[in-house]
């Protein structure tokens, strides 16, 4: 029987009920209202979140394939095509950290081979609370673990990414996870089904009873039995997938293929629905021929499971022979389940009785759709508020004292955050330390170590460089890609704080020497039933879109994901971008380090020491207020034009996108990895307190958008100013590479003087250190 | 010359060797399917990294069975050049075509970087291109590369010469802080008895173009190149 108990665990609301009895014509049985829950679920059906999304830009010329697939795609010359897409893992990662992880790049890998791409690289966002925080720590071994387990053994190089520590994340970490591919561009495939009498097929692991949702599991109406809970969470296993992904790219070679989609969310029954839909046809299967992992398994929960590494796949009539034999080559068995027809219904047959029956469009197309009421948050007015002449200079020296031990290292630069390191001003030096020894700005190499970084020898801007970057074999090309966001912003400001996002993962694409082609998101929020959430989520779509229009960065695809709350507490509201650019000369790919002594140091953009929701505010004064930095996307798309340009013409010799940590961050980082080459540089002051120190940290530390600091050798300089002058983009000459030392001086006067190499420590050993100081 | 690239289920260097071999040395080179009992002509084999199997068991140890095995070692019996690297290291030794086997990392984790070989030998077809103690600069991406032997073999394999590429610092010194998985006596490379059949845990094929950052691989490629051409 179907009442209100049973509508709450399958989350249906009543109105939803009758919506589907409108449709069925009837009552459903609990296996159908099994599949509606799924397919009208949050995150299939984005019903939320659909109204919003449809006023992104998705087209240009470059695009090849929108949102609607399983993954985008974009042209890239030559015949070829990008392939990608970000996701996310929140909720299986923080409940089992390795394997949520670890089946949240599995899925995303499938997304892109399913389109008939070879997958060339992974990249990774990933949000967790304070490092020093409980559970931070597990959480955080766990899903770079889980990542790394998979990735690795897949043989798919994890290029690049973000790691980020803010309070707000404590209770929920974010796992998003990007994979990139390359295809022929006439030979994408598309997940659809069509041409009645085609056979279905279905290959890949066994189905188990892991992944249905924890909800309707519990139900004793469907079996006594599967009371018995199996973990929401799925198990991963990276080696079926490998055997998957070749056999898989191996038939498609063949073209006796019609379509094929991964079972991942809502598993078969996803699958067959949307392959039927999108083909505008019907699929007829009987759960009986579906490999099973466990006996006794109903069809609810055969239609309903979420176990790994499963496609379904449909081939052409006569065709048969060939794909099973592809897939024998691979020790996989591809099982016939059933078969295409002309109805449009989407119909279950448990050993030739029909169990289920449902119109295709109804579970997909036919989804509800809300415009969910949306309302300012109050808090916001409040922590806009930001006073810097009310800030309290004692109230730093506590914060740095306990920052500055922190991150102090073995040799002279505790003495530096002590105060006593002669030249410059005390204060700046240990706030500079502080900022290099914070988790989110330290270099993640404890992180990137354990990804292998470089198998399909294609890797040529290495993790910690800037953006990821891969050549493409066979071409002089190189594709860079860089995901990024800022969740501190958005909450300040979800408007600004995306559009930033957009803008920075296409400035970092651009520094790399490729021009931005395309975007993926993921946006991540807390619950969409509340008015406040909804008004974020709304203002950060809007954002994304109003950035992405004036860079030229159409959305092809991504990920929503919502619900992210625990006790009532929502992290901050954060999309992450990905963005995907083209080198057309691989060569001339740029990084973020200084090459030599003796090159001009360029500072792209002007800075107005904005302070609002930055590292230093947070680092040195523990505050998150303000607003965030201002953003003018002319300049921006200026600013990325003229980056390209610069390195196509072998100008500039290192680039490095101005973000956390302002400008002194970034030329401190700059003379990282390059075995100890310094930096003299002189700034412009600011005045944006009447606090004289302040305005010198402002200078030093604001994250004001649209900076590029890039070097040049001498005789170079003359031609990049030119070059910065026709794009309008403002440049001038800061200083000069060389010597041991990191010198900043701010209108004229010396702030920061500290040794490369002991600066550098404090960065690259801050992640090592901490987990070696600690045994939890 | 003709290079056979095994490719077992998991193999996932195998594309990276193949490339090396053909687009940047020029050389014929073709894949060998481990179900297939065929080297199909080769010249010089190369069992690649990757997850074999998806090291499930122990790594390398369902590899050995693969019918490919059988050709490989007979191969190697006849004095046929034999390159294991990583993954492929860690078959042959539990093939028995090398000696000793492998632990997990000391660290317990893995590891993706570059580091520094020293080349102690030079009288086996992979590294007759280079001079003794030269340090070569090549990446490693593994979890289960901490060489282990026994005292007694261990004792062995060092009166035999048949380590060829120990860990060492940037300047060819030995440094255990400089020993990225905790090798016992820092072994990165070895040979068998008759010097043919060579394992290393550094990936050559990913340091032979300068665009991607280092070419002290090509010295592993150029031997055996110029080793067959001679012959």
């Amino acid at each position: 029987m179907i009442d209100a108990q049973v509508l709450e665990r399958h989350g249906l609301k009543p109105d939803e009920h009758e919506r589907i009895v409108q449709f069925m014509g009837r009552e459903p049985n609990l296996i159908e209202l099994g599949m509606f829950s799924v397919m009208w679920s949050e995150h299939c059906s984005y019903k939320s979140s659909r109204v919003h999304l449809k006023t992104l830009p998705t087209e240009g010329p470059q695009v090849l394939q929108g949102p609607g697939e399983n993954a985008g795609a974009v042209d890239i010359g030559e015949g070829l095509a990008a392939v990608f897409k970000i996701e996310s893992h929140n909720h299986p990662s923080f409940i089992e950290p390795y394997q949520g992880a670890a089946t949240g790049v599995g899925g995303i890998i499938r997304d892109i081979f399913t389109m008939g791409a070879r997958p060339i690289a992974l990249l990774n966002s990933l949000r967790f609370g304070a490092l020093d925080a409980p559970g931070t720590r597990r959480l955080l071994e766990g899903v770079v673990a889980g990542i790394a387990g998979y990735g690795n053994s897949i043989g798919i190089p994890t290029v690049g990414g973000e790691v980020v520590f803010e309070p707000s994340y404590a209770g929920n970490p974010l796992v998003n996870v990007f994979c990139l591919g390359v295809a022929k561009a006439s030979a994408i495939v598309k997940g659809v089904a069509s041409g009645a009498g085609n056979a279905v097929y279905y290959v890949g692991a066994k189905t188990g009873r892991d992944g249905i949702h924890g909800a309707t599991m519990a139900s004793a109406e469907f079996d006594e039995k599967s009371a018995e809970k199996r973990p929401a969470v799925q198990v991963g296993d990276p080696f079926m997938e490998k055997l998957l992904l070749e056999a898989c790219l191996e038939v498609m070679q063949t073209d006796a293929l019609v379509g094929i989609q991964d079972m991942g969310a809502a598993g078969l029954t996803c699958s067959t629905a949307e392959m039927g839909s999108r083909g505008g046809a019907g699929v007829e299967i009987d759960v009986a021929l579906v490999p099973q992992r466990e006996a006794g398994m109903t069809p609810y929960e055969i239609m309903l499971s979420e176990s790994q590494e499963r496609m379904l796949l449909v081939a052409k009539k006569g065709r048969e022979a060939e794909v099973e034999r592809t897939f024998e080559k691979w020790d996989l068995h591809a099982v016939k389940i059933g078969h295409v027809t002309s109805d449009g219904m989407l119909r279950v047959k448990e050993r030739g009785t029909v169990v289920a029956e449902i119109p295709n469009r109804a579970l997909t197309d036919e989804a509800p759709l809300y415009r969910r009421p949306m309302t300012e948050p109050e808090y916001l007015r409040e922590v806009q508020q930001l006073d810097l002449d009310a800030l309290e200079r004692s109230a730093d020296a506590v914060t740095l004292g306990r920052s500055a031990e922190a991150v102090a290292p073995r040799s002279g630069a505790n003495v530096a955050a002590r105060g006593v390191q002669p030249g410059g001003s005390s204060d700046q030096n240990a706030v500079l330390l502080a900022l290099l020894g914070s988790p989110t700005i330290a270099s993640k190499l404890w992180v990137y170590r354990q990804y292998d970084h470089m198998v399909r020898t294609n890797t040529i801007n290495l993790p910690g460089m800037g953006a990821g970057v891969v050549r493409i074999k066979g071409t002089d090309r190189a594709l860079a890609m860089s995901v990024d966001g800022n969740g501190r912003y958005c909450y300040l400001d979800p408007y600004r704080g995306a559009m930033l996002a957009v803008a920075e993962a296409a400035r970092n694409v651009a520094c790399a020497g490729a021009r931005p082609l395309a975007a993926t998101n993921c946006l991540n929020f807390g619950n969409p039933e509340r008015p406040a959430i909804m008004w974020q989520f709304a203002q950060a779509v809007a954002g994304i879109g109003a950035a992405c229009r004036a860079l030229d960065v159409p959305i092809t695809g991504g990920n929503v994901s919502l619900y992210n709350e625990t006790d009532g507490k929502a992290i901050y509201p954060t999309p992450t971008i990905g963005v995907v650019g083209l080198l057309e000369h691989a060569d001339r790919v740029v990084g973020r380090r200084f090459q030599d002594a003796g090159d001009a140091i360029i500072l792209l953009g002007d800075g107005r020491g904005e302070l609002g929701g930055s590292e230093y505010l947070k680092v040195a004064h523990d505050l998150v207020r303000g607003v965030p930095p201002a953003l003018d996307l002319e300049a921006e798309r200026a600013l990325q034009t003229l980056l390209v340009r610069l390195a196509d013409e072998r100008l500039m010799r290192s680039a490095h996108d101005c973000s956390d940590g302002g400008l002194a961050v970034t030329l401190a980082e700059c003379c990282f990895d390059t075995n100890g080459i310094g930096a003299a540089a002189s700034i412009a002051a600011v005045q944006v307190a009447r606090d004289a120190p302040l305005n010198v940290a402002a200078a030093l530390f604001g994250e004001s958008a649209s900076r590029v600091v890039v070097s040049a050798v001498p005789d170079e300089v003359t031609r990049v100013l030119e070059r910065a002058a026709a794009a309008k983009v403002p440049a001038r000459v800061i200083g000069q590479t060389g010597g041991s030392q990191l010198r900043i001086a701010v209108g004229g006067v010396m702030a920061i003087d500290q040794c490369v190499d002991d600066v550098e420590r404090v960065w690259s050993t801050a992640l090592e250190r901490y987990f070696a100081k600690r045994v939890a | 010359m003709k290079f056979g690239i095994v490719v077992f289920p998991g193999s996932n260097c195998d594309e990276d060797a193949f490339h090396a071999a053909k687009d940047v040395f020029g050389q014929d080179a073709e894949y060998l399917w481990h179900k297939d009992a065929d080297l199909k002509g080769a010249d010089v084999l190369i069992l690649p990294g990757g997850f074999a199997h998806g090291d499930y068991l122990r790594t390398g140890a369902m590899a050995r069975f693969s019918p490919i095995m059988g050709p490989v070692r007979a191969f190697a019996e006849r004095g046929g050049p034999v390159l294991g690297i990583c993954n492929g290291f860690q078959i042959l030794l539990e093939s028995g075509l090398l000696p000793g086997a492998m632990l997990r990392n000391r660290s317990l984790k893995y590891r993706c970087e570059h580091v520094h070989v020293r080349v102690e030998q030079t009288d086996t077809p992979f590294t007759s291109a280079a001079g003794v103690g030269q340090v070569l600069r090549i990446p490693i991406g593994h979890g289960e590369g901490n060489y282990f032997a026994p005292p007694e073999l261990l004792e062995q394999i060092e009166a035999n010469h048949q380590v060829i590429l120990r860990y060492t610092d940037p300047q060819g010194r030995l440094d255990d802080t400089w020993n990225p998985n905790g090798s016992v006596n820092a072994i990165a490379g070895l040979c068998n008895d008759a010097r043919n059949v060579v394992g290393m845990m550094p990936h050559p094929e990913r340091a032979c173009e300068a665009l991607l950052g280092g070419v002290d691989g090509r010295a592993i490629f150029e031997s055996v190149v110029s080793l067959v051409a001679v012959r």
